[in-house]
């Protein structure tokens, strides 16, 4: 096992540096020499730094979130384009300044420090570059957050009700009347998981589901709420998130504009899935008969983002979304609360 | 003046009243938390890169929450609720801050102690008390509290909800109570005595940055650790006495809650009251720290000291009216969430010109790459690179898809986390000789320092990559989702260089036990600083300076003064006939 191998390197590396530095003889302030070596270091180390970031970026580029699946998450993704940029630019010049600086003025005998206290131009530049850039990200920012927080209502979106509890999801659908009937955890009492009010005729045509589906291209307003603790509903492939909270309704609204078939072709989510797969495929080499894991093919997904207990880390719900047609079919198909 | 009175062992050692001696109880309590933490950690990134293997150190100290190589869902999640408790609050509030006011107010501003050094007896013994609590925890029958470190509620009110949630959370709230008792009145007396206690021409703008930062780190704790103090109560009473204050229409374990009325959202917004300032309570003590290190080893002034402190009041105040960041997919108003995008990005600015005024601090000079440089160096590279990504999180639309998940794991432990414990360890190779007047060997503070931030960037750096893939934290495994089999790889990268980022701080646990007893004797002014703590004797005495205390002229950075022969002035040099101030 790699750990052990860890062990026994640190041991056979430690042991003798730790006697070599306790009975050497030198004062205990850095010297010309320290000075010289670590400066080097500082230079490789800044190269380490950007090394890291370049690696990274290429490498594990291909485990990231595909494209958005949602209207607004277009300009979600946009923003964040905008916003990495940033990051990186100033990533790129403060680590190279710091550890060039670090490299080229290390400590050398006979030198003296120039002696500069501050300079109010370059302060006003720092200050004042920062600001504007902020500026403009912030007001970028909002007008998206708006976009999505401010939808338009007046389109009908399909409504939608998502409940947590310890640990799985139930969903809810509106129904013909696209009301959905009034709720309580003091009705819940057998088939009736989610505590559906049986004398509210809201409720009647609602329909309970243990799979989302969306029609593609239709705003969806999802209600959030929970039975028992804290839950997140995070829809990551929809740049979609919100808290569930026991005592009141939260909501979160999207419009789904690629269906799972679509998705499944995307060329970013085949080579996933084809590396998935390939893991999938040596793990099962190892694995016994009746243990054998079953070949991956993308879904969406709705996952827990906030810590609920035991089973949290599988608390999850299959999300399709289809053409209009297949959905109303499927939607058709089930039973409504009434006639359940 | 001396203050030569009959010491017994007990009055000395355990219930001194001696600032330095308070302040190296705190250096060791938090060491010891720090090495609970820190195998807590090793313990739970075993697990999560190899969810089904048997490791020898799991099924030793975990016992029956872990058999046959399976590790208990609770347990895990027990680990990093304590791991995050006694990082955050045990080892860099009290450990950090605490070490260093107490040594360095003092000892910085010319005071023979603190303004009641009872008081600040009391302060350790507290949190000394809730150490001990907080570790007693470990061994409740149910497990420890396992709600996470922000314990929200309900999991964390309701004992159905989480075995954690029984007489784990009970003690666990007790002890944090206790421990804000001990942070508030440590933190009053270093305001008192900052303001109070500065030796004659020791003026506010004269003042090392150190002392700058433990000054307005101590404001922003009493500003906000009562309102945990009171989240903390609330929560008590909820769970003990049956109130709805945090509770509402629950149904669990089969059955409905008599508790109607009450908000979790209430007690989200109470505690990030304190928890987002309480970043800064960890982060502005390391930044003040690695200002003083950085100006004495680069042997030139910090640059901007004006700009360096308005630029931490600045950030102490936006610090207090940014908390609803942690909070924008709670259902709060969107409108809210827009002031607090614009609050908190606006932390930007003076944190991006401290990096910058760090950088310039350096540019011309003539580094000196002692063992507390070279951390205080790390501390401005972590610092910027946590940073940035802040503006991905703190922007409440990019939040949406990053929000609690492992983005927000590389992003803290970067800017507040291994920065903060990067200026702790240049404090500690720094003071070292002023606390046991012994120093600390320098080659193994150098092989400290270079495995530790290899290993601290491989961490943290890839960690990012899981959150944007969208990879929700404290999730015991990730089997459960094959979409994210294709992250099993990267876990494993940072499992690796955890193990030999966490096997580097043994050698940083030999050095400064072994330099205590062994190390080579300190001279008066190792590092040929100006501050005034070098002009104390070596060994301890009692009121610090034996005859008057010296009066200061200048501030505390006039290094490589071109008007001096010498590369530094301290601050008790008179000014030369003509010499202008700075």
């Amino acid at each position: 096992m790699i750990i052990n191998t860890i062990l026994i390197i640190a041991l056979i590396i430690g042991l003798p540096v730790i006697i070599y530095a306790i009975r050497r003889k030198e004062s205990e302030v850095a010297t010309a020499k320290d000075n010289n070596i670590n400066g080097f270091l500082m230079l490789l180390f800044g190269i380490y730094v950007y090394g890291m970031i370049i690696i990274s970026f290429l490498s594990y580029n291909k485990v990231l979130l595909p494209k958005s699946a949602s209207e607004h998450g277009v300009s979600y993704d946009k923003l964040a384009a905008w916003t990495w940029g940033v990051i990186f630019f100033v990533v790129f010049v403060t680590q190279g300044l710091l550890h060039f600086f670090a490299f080229k003025f290390r400590g050398t005998k006979g030198r003296k420090s120039t002696f500069i206290s501050h300079s109010n131009t370059l302060e006003f530049i720092w200050t004042g570059v920062p600001t504007l850039v902020l500026a403009v990200l912030i007001i970028f920012g909002m007008n998206i957050w708006a976009e999505i927080n401010y939808p338009d209502f007046d389109s009908d979106p399909l409504v939608i009700e998502v409940y947590g509890k310890q640990w799985s999801w139930d969903a809810r659908y509106a129904g013909k009347d696209n009301v959905l009937g009034n709720d309580n955890v003091r009705f819940i009492e057998g088939a009736n998981t989610m505590g559906i009010d049986k004398t509210d005729p809201a409720g009647s045509d609602d329909v309970m589901t243990r799979e989302i589906h969306l029609p593609k291209g239709r705003k969806v307003l999802f209600k959030f709420r929970s039975q028992d603790v804290l839950h997140s509903a995070f829809f990551p492939h929809f740049r979609a998130q919100m808290n569930c909270v026991p005592g009141m309704v939260t909501q979160f609204s999207f419009t789904p504009t690629v269906t799972t078939e679509e998705m499944r072709k995307d060329p970013k989510i085949v080579a996933k899935v084809k590396h998935i797969n390939a893991i999938r495929d040596a793990k099962n080499k190892k694995l016994g008969e009746d243990d054998q894991l079953e070949p991956y093919t993308f879904d969406y997904l709705l996952l827990c983002n906030k810590i609920c207990g035991t089973n949290h880390y599988n608390m999850q719900m299959k999300v399709i979304v289809e053409e209009p047609a297949a959905f109303d079919a499927w939607l058709a198909s089930q039973k409504t609360f009434a006639s359940k | 003046m001396s203050h030569d009175h009959k010491q017994t062992f007990i009055t000395k050692y355990i219930f001194s009243t001696d600032h330095k001696m308070i302040s190296k109880q705190y250096l060791v309590t938090g060491i010891v938390m720090g090495v609970i933490g820190v195998l807590m950690s090793m313990m739970f990134r075993l697990q999560i890169a190899w969810p089904d293997h048997s490791f020898t150190i799991n099924e030793v100290l975990l016992g029956k929450f872990q058999q046959d190589g399976v590790m208990n869902p609770n347990i895990y999640l027990a680990l990093v609720t304590i791991h995050g408790t006694i990082m955050v609050f045990f080892v860099l509030t009290a450990g950090l801050s605490g070490t260093f006011s107490n040594l360095l107010i003092p000892l910085q501003i010319g005071a023979r102690d603190m303004a009641s050094g009872f008081l600040n007896m009391i302060s350790y013994w507290l949190f000394f008390l809730s150490s001990i609590l907080m570790v007693s925890s470990l061994f409740v029958e149910a497990g420890p509290a396992a709600a996470g470190w922000t314990i929200y509620p309900p999991l964390s009110a309701v004992e159905a909800a989480s075995p954690g949630s029984g007489a784990g959370m009970t003690i666990w709230l007790v002890s944090m109570a206790i421990f804000i008792a001990s942070s508030l009145i440590g933190a009053l007396n270093y305001i008192v005595t900052v303001l109070n206690l500065r030796t004659k021409g020791m003026k506010l703008t004269r003042l090392p940055l150190t002392i700058w930062s433990f000054f307005i780190t101590a404001i922003i704790g009493v500003v906000s650790f009562p309102v945990l103090l009171s989240a903390a109560l609330l929560l008590i009473f909820d769970r003990s006495f049956g109130t709805s204050f945090y509770l509402s229409d629950i149904f669990i374990g089969g059955e409905v809650l008599h508790n109607n009325g009450g908000s979790p959202i209430l007690f989200e917004h109470l505690f990030w009251f304190l928890g987002h300032p309480e970043v800064y309570i960890v982060i502005l003590p390391a930044l003040g720290i690695s200002s003083e290190i950085i100006a004495t080893n680069s042997r030139k002034p910090i640059f901007g000291y004006r700009a360096m402190i308005l630029s931490m009041i600045g950030i102490a105040f936006l610090s207090t009216i940014v908390w609803g960041h942690h909070m924008f997919v709670t259902g709060m108003d969107p409108f809210v969430g827009s002031v607090f995008t614009f609050t908190t990005l606006l932390i930007a600015i003076p944190s991006a010109v401290k990096a910058f005024n760090y950088i310039s601090t350096i540019y011309k000079g003539n580094l000196q790459f002692n063992p507390a440089m070279l951390f205080s160096l790390g501390l401005v590279s972590t610092f910027v690179t946590g940073g940035v990504t802040g503006l991905i999180l703190g922007d409440s639309t990019l939040d949406i898809n990053v929000h609690d998940t492992y983005f927000v794991v590389a992003h803290f432990h970067l800017v507040m986390g291994v920065s903060a414990i990067y200026g702790m360890f240049a404090g500690i190779y720094h003071w070292f000789p002023k606390m046991y007047g012994k120093m600390m060997n320098k080659t193994l503070g150098y092989w400290h320092f270079w495995i530790t931030v290899i290993a601290a960037y491989g961490v943290f750096y890839p960690m990012h990559y899981l959150g944007l893939a969208g990879l929700p934290r404290r999730y015991y495994k990730n089997t459960a989702f094959p979409y994210f089999d294709d992250l099993a790889d990267i876990n494993k990268v940072i499992t690796i260089f955890a193990i030999i980022g966490g096997l580097a701080q043994l050698i940083f646990l030999f050095n400064f036990f072994y330099s205590i007893y062994k190390g080579k004797k300190a001279t008066q002014n190792p590092w040929r600083s100006n501050a005034m703590e070098w002009t104390t004797p070596v060994e301890h005495i009692h009121g610090n300076w034996p005859g008057e205390i010296p009066e200061v002229h200048r501030w505390a950075y006039d290094y490589s003064n071109p008007e001096h022969e010498e590369d530094f002035v301290p601050q008790t040099v008179p000014l030369l006939p003509g010499e202008v101030q700075h």
